[in-house]
């Protein structure tokens, strides 16, 4: 149904439009300015903000769960992270000149377009005929009550009827802290590596920047180094 | 910003210069850790569940640390804990499925752990929930470890 | 016209994943790439939302069976879930003759994995990008670039 013809009906109040319209005017803007930004420190903290705003949109979308997980992990945690690996790199990001953000642009435009002449084939927002809402959607929420009796059915569904993506989810989470761990290592002294490609031995010592490099072993590991 | 390894000193008369983040953090961090506690058990009667429950916990120990250093945050919940945390959480999903397959059902089909198909559901969800909690938890705190531990190229003085 | 205005949510959804999109194209910068990266898999999961929202809809949580007779305005006062759902009480669904409606459960299902996805993915960038730095002295790509195509034309500083 039309903007208009919603704010008739009773269930889609003007209170519920314009927290809607404000919350997406928001996260445009917030995104924007994500764009222009040049200080690391400002950029974590914009797309902290861009996810707890669109937390708040999930919950005006009847999306609470959704709306906790984004608030708990996009605004909690992945901020902290950022942050975290933002003080152990750099404070400042340099501009981009404009003979790159010229060919950026193009792509950019060229498929927003592309999407947007498809949106016209996209179901009307709230429509509960849509392909996407008449299938098994739908059948979770009445087979909930039957077999599983409990109320929240996207706990339901994702540990009982999507029981198997759950475990791949979860072994994804814990493929990706064993990369980390490889990576950095659990007390912060991983990576000293040495790898022989094209038959040339090259380690932290040979690397690129080695002549300005800082030898930040211990004594421990420069002695077993030498040995 | 304080070198992370090391916790606040105070200055020359004696006064703690993070003395209120200190009191606070010291009210707050049990009762998040409870709080994520509450969100994990009802998870099946309102939003929550094994993932943010997850989250909230790990934030717990996180502030933890970045409060009071994160030397004192690795003695209270240690590392090697933290390793193993991980694969335990995983393990105790998948082996609630090979449950399920060693009693004669389909793997993860959780009807025949209890005495009918619903109670079997719900112990089956309050079993992989708490996989799923013990994973997210110590995955996320491990990562923070090793980001923390890392000794940064620049000090802290020249930011 | 009037088309338009019901997919406005579509459109400025379209509108903020081009603009992460071009962060991710544009910035040399690695951690504002993952930034960027962020901001558009966020608006992903918001198209995902609103194609899951049924207007007149409640959360996908259901609602107990005992009416405890209307309010002011004539809607039903219903009770509260985990007292009733441990006592086994009923439901009330979705279908023809009842007046309550849920929004589709299933999208908020994927969405709930891609978020942790998403954060799995971020940690592992993050991770890469400060290996890069101790190793480079550097996050912005064409210096890699350009210390990479030495280091392959010149050898190791050996």
């Amino acid at each position: 149904m039309s903007l208009f013809a919603a704010a008739a009906d009773p269930i889609f109040t003007v209170p519920v439009i314009l927290l809607d319209i404000s919350l997406l005017a928001l996260l445009v803007v917030v995104a924007f300015a994500l764009v222009r930004m040049r200080s690391l420190f400002g950029i974590v903290m914009l797309q902290g903000v861009y996810s707890l705003v669109s937390a708040a949109w999930f919950v005006s979308l009847d999306a609470v769960d959704v709306a906790f997980t984004e608030a708990a992990v996009g605004a909690g945690v992945s901020t902290v992270l950022m942050l975290s690996a933002m003080l152990l790199a750099d404070r400042k990001s340099t501009p981009v000149p404009m003979r790159r953000q010229f060919g950026a642009l193009m792509v950019v435009v060229l498929a927003g377009a592309a999407m947007l002449y498809a949106v016209g084939d996209m179901p009307a927002f709230g429509d509960v005929n849509s392909p996407a809402n008449a299938y098994v959607g739908m059948d979770f929420i009445g087979k909930t009550a039957e077999e599983i009796q409990i109320p929240n059915v996207v706990t339901a569904v994702l540990a009982s009827y999507r029981g198997y993506d759950t475990f791949g989810e979860v072994v994804v989470i814990f493929s990706a802290g064993l990369g980390v761990l490889l990576l950095l290592g659990l007390n912060g002294n991983a990576g000293r590596w040495e790898a022989k490609p094209n038959g040339q031995y090259i380690n932290d010592r040979s690397a690129p920047s080695a002549a300005t490099a800082k030898d930040t072993r211990t004594s421990d590991q420069k002695a077993e180094g030498e040995a | 910003m304080t070198d992370p390894e090391t916790t606040p000193v105070a200055d020359k008369f004696g006064n703690d210069p993070h003395v209120l983040l200190r009191v606070i953090a010291k009210f707050l961090i049990p009762l998040i850790a409870l709080f994520a506690f509450y969100v994990q058990f009802h998870g099946d009667y309102g939003p929550g569940g094994g993932f943010q429950a997850g989250v909230i916990l790990a934030a717990s120990v996180i502030l933890y640390a970045l409060i009071f250093g994160l030397a004192e945050a690795k003695k209270a919940f240690p590392p090697r804990l933290i390793r193993y945390g991980m694969t335990l959480g995983v393990i105790l999903y998948g082996g609630t499925g090979i449950l399920n397959f060693i009693l004669g059902g389909e793997f993860l089909n959780y009807s025949n752990l209890g005495k009918d198909a619903v109670a079997g559901q719900h112990y089956g969800i309050l079993a992989v929930e708490l996989g799923v909690l013990t994973t997210v938890t110590t995955v996320m705190i491990a990562i923070f470890y090793a980001f923390g531990s890392r000794q940064p190229e620049t000090s802290a003085e020249d930011w | 016209m009037s088309d338009l205005f019901s997919q406005y949510n579509y459109i400025i959804v379209i509108i903020l994943m081009m603009t992460g999109l071009y962060i991710v194209f544009a910035s040399r910068n690695l951690i504002k790439k993952l930034a960027g990266l962020s901001v558009f898999q966020t608006s992903v999961f918001l198209l995902y939302i609103t194609i899951a929202k049924v207007s007149g809809g409640q959360p996908p949580i259901l609602l107990e069976d005992k009416g405890y007779g209307t309010d002011k305005d004539g809607h039903a006062l219903l009770e509260g879930t985990i007292q009733t759902a441990a006592g086994g009480g009923s439901y009330i669904l979705p279908g023809p003759g009842s007046d309550v409606l849920y929004s589709n459960p299933l999208p908020h299902v994927l969405i709930l994995t891609a978020i942790v996805v998403g954060v799995a993915t971020l940690s592992i960038g993050l991770a890469l990008t400060v290996r890069i730095r101790e190793v480079y002295h550097t996050i912005e790509e064409d210096e890699i670039e350009a210390a990479d195509f030495v280091y392959n034309l010149e050898g190791t500083a050996d």
